[in-house]
């Protein structure tokens, strides 16, 4: 009995929603709805040219002047029988069963206007719901370049709902959908109209629906297929069987060169100043704990990272492009057939791409996969893909010890080394997805493409700028944040305590910091990494770059006793043989995920079993690689 | 004929859409995405190495399938259906 009580009560507990009505925007995959709600909210939410950006309910607020209304973003569905985790959190929403949240009071189901019908399923779907429901038909603007005249008026009394068009992409692109949402009332739309589901509750098709959906179009006139033409012709030559692999290779070799070549000047500008700053600070004043905390902690740590904000920016222009333009799903339908053979389906291919930007938006994007062993799969190798983060590590390392010459082709030796490092991370997770399809996978599966190629378009150059921003700022945060306050302690472990009296070699030796790492250094001997490394593998965990900011730290702390701020890499060029920094450049391609990214893979797994699991593997995989760099380099002379 | 079976550039019409035994779900998916009897389908070009996958337009949509998909799609003329 009392068992009974208390569970009524954990059921029947009351929640508290804000005030303000709640909307919610419904829609296809790639149908706009997160360019309206950014357009709507004054939000900077991601969006792309491709299905599946959205994988969680985002929230913002709309202010219409008299009144601010509560707009929820949704993952993209092509119904409403969910059957992966996005899909599901947009029905639970749309049914009130979202936890911490109440059911909508208005639905904007937005449509893209290019493609009604196959949109206007969903309208039927959702106006069955119950819930009312005013439509959007977005990319009106594209619609009209092709030739498409929809009938407002018409497809309003068709549908028996309200309607608006807008452009999601252009600054007052949300006009109409404003005015028609001050004129709702939306105490009153609830009561007045009886957007009540029909009463026989009949179990619907989808060939019914479609047959409903041909009617209105037949009607509208709107039956007739319009491809989009300079889509049709683009992908003639960019998706040929033999010319499209090849221009997907040499886009891909283009950036690697890029992102060295664009790079050198900014990066020069960024060092020059770090060093007048670091100089200016050694002479200007007293030597003090302080001072060298700010030139060898802060400037040689923080400044040794800062450095590849340039070339992390170019890297994420070329991304932002490929992705505002609709070529990102073309190259998974070029590169399809080797994710198949390894068994994971076409829905990995989008997660594994985010997750070169960083492993936790790729993990989170993995909801999009409804097979629950593929999306297991497809988390224990998204940390293979080279997260931005690990840029700053293989770009110091090549820019140390790859010389910059061309070998022939206009190929140039530091950006195939960095090509490589990349592709040596997807051959190795294309490898392990193999082997767990030997361990795991039943010969009946199934996988799955069926990715949609959205049509061209042209980038838009303030999405492309935003989007820069928001990686600068990102950038920043890290390097003000994490980084700096990893790269202080650093300092600290590794001045203190002070060398006995007549003590030999560097001070740092006798530190905390210098200890840990000689005790390391043990573990790390056989592939090659001396003390500093080891030491700076320790903040690493927390952040890739802190690597680099604080062998920055070690080796200005070392060699302080010349009071000069030298910069990293003649250090590392004087310090480290060639098969040392090979080594290191091969751990990095497998090494162990940071703090942040095993904590979102626990929290996406709901256990620890599979971050362990990753841990494990990705330890083993880091070491043997090293390892095995290490012993070839050194039998061809180069330690 | 099977949509695997089918030419590049020959628009036919769905004609029904099998179900595979070990994943059900897909027949659904497929018909939400548009692989309706009755819909327009045209296989647009396959990739070099064992056709697989295909690009495909059903409808208004283009979309990357793979051959396991395209064996379960049914195909026929689109005279046969009035």
């Amino acid at each position: 009995m009392r068992l009974k009580t208390s569970k009524i009560m954990a059921e029947s507990k009351i929640h508290f929603y804000p005030k303000e009505p709640l909307i919610a925007l419904v829609g296809n995959p790639n149908s706009g709805k997160t360019s309206l709600f950014n357009l709507l909210t004054g939000g900077k939410q991601k969006v792309a040219n491709y299905a599946g950006v959205t994988v969680e309910r985002k929230e913002g607020k709309l202010d219409l002047g008299d009144r601010t209304l509560r707009i929820l973003d949704l993952p993209g569905v092509y119904s409403l029988y969910p059957r992966s985790l996005d899909e599901q959190i947009t029905c639970n929403v749309l049914q009130g069963r979202a936890i911490g949240e109440k059911k909508p009071d208005l639905v904007l189901c937005v449509l893209d206007a290019t493609n009604l019908r196959r949109n206007l399923r969903l309208v039927l779907a959702v106006k069955r719901m119950g819930i009312p429901c005013v439509v959007v038909v977005n990319m009106m603007d594209l619609a009209q370049k092709r030739g498409i005249q929809i009938d407002l008026s018409q497809l309003e009394q068709e549908l028996n709902l309200p309607i608006v068009d807008s452009i999601g992409n252009q600054s007052n692109g949300d006009f109409a959908l404003r005015e028609k949402l001050k004129a709702i009332n939306l105490s009153k739309i609830s009561a007045d109209q009886q957007f009540s589901k029909d009463e026989d509750e009949q179990p619907y098709t989808v060939e019914a629906d479609n047959v409903v959906v041909q009617g209105i179009l037949h009607r509208m006139g709107l039956d007739k297929i319009l491809p989009d033409p300079i889509s049709d012709r683009l992908d003639r030559t960019l998706l040929h069987p033999v010319f499209g692999p090849v221009i997907l290779v040499a886009v891909l070799f283009f950036i690697f060169q890029a992102v060295f070549s664009w790079a050198e000047l900014p990066m020069s500008l960024i060092e020059k100043s770090t060093d007048w700053v670091s100089q200016y600070i050694l002479e200007s004043m007293p030597a003090h704990w302080i001072r060298s905390l700010i030139v060898y902690g802060v400037i040689a740590g923080l400044g040794g990272v800062l450095v590849f904000l340039p070339q992390i920016l170019i890297l994420f222009f070329f991304i932002l492009i490929l992705e505002e333009s609709g070529y990102l799903p073309r190259a998974a339908y070029l590169l399809d057939r080797i994710m198949g053979s390894v068994g994971l389906s076409g829905r990995s291919f989008i997660p594994l791409l985010s997750s070169f930007a960083c492993a936790i938006p790729g993990i989170m994007a993995t909801r999009t996969i409804t097979n629950a062993r593929d999306r297991i799969v497809t988390i224990l190798i998204a940390p293979l893909m080279t997260c931005s983060a690990r840029l700053p590590v293989y770009a110091l390392l090549i820019g140390a010890f790859i010389p910059a010459r061309q070998i022939g082709f206009g190929i140039e030796l530091q950006g195939l080394v960095l090509f490589i490092l990349y592709i040596a991370g997807i051959v190795g997770a294309m490898c392990v997805a193999w082997i767990l399809k030997k361990l795991t996978s039943s010969k009946k599966a199934f996988h799955p493409l069926m990715m949609e190629l959205p049509s061209y378009h042209l980038p838009s150059v303030k999405n492309v700028a935003i989007g820069l921003w928001q990686r600068t700022i990102v950038f920043l945060h890290r390097v003000g944040g994490t980084i700096l306050v990893l790269t202080i302690a650093l300092w600290f472990l590794a001045s203190y305590p002070s060398p006995p009296e007549g003590a030999i070699g560097p001070a740092i030796e006798y530190s905390f910091a210098g200890v840990l790492g000689k005790a390391l250094a043990v573990i790390f001997a056989p592939i090659g990494f001396n003390w500093e490394i080891s030491i700076a593998l320790v903040p690493g965990l927390a952040a890739r770059e802190v690597v680099v900011s604080s062998l920055g730290t070690v080796y200005a702390l070392a060699g302080q006793a010349n009071n000069s701020a030298e910069a990293l890499t003649p250090l590392l060029q004087q310090g480290w043989s060639l098969a040392t920094a090979l080594s290191l450049l091969a751990w990095f391609v497998f090494a162990p995920q940071c703090l942040s990214t095993i904590a979102v893979v626990k929290r996406e797994t709901g256990g620890y079993k599979i971050p362990l699991i990753m841990l494990t593997y990705l330890f083993t995989l880091a070491y043997l690689a090293a390892f095995i760099t290490y012993r070839i380099a050194t039998h061809y002379g180069l330690a | 004929m099977r949509l695997d079976q089918l030419n590049n550039h020959l628009t036919k019409r769905v004609k029904s859409v099998h179900t595979f035994p070990a994943a059900p779900e897909i027949t659904h998916q497929l018909a939400e995405i548009g692989f309706i009897p009755g819909e327009q389908v045209t296989v647009l070009r396959r990739n070099l190495f064992g056709g697989d996958p295909m690009m495909v337009r059903i409808g208004l949509s283009t979309f990357a399938i793979r051959k396991q998909e395209a064996e379960l799609i049914e195909v026929e003329d689109l005279e046969n259906h009035g």
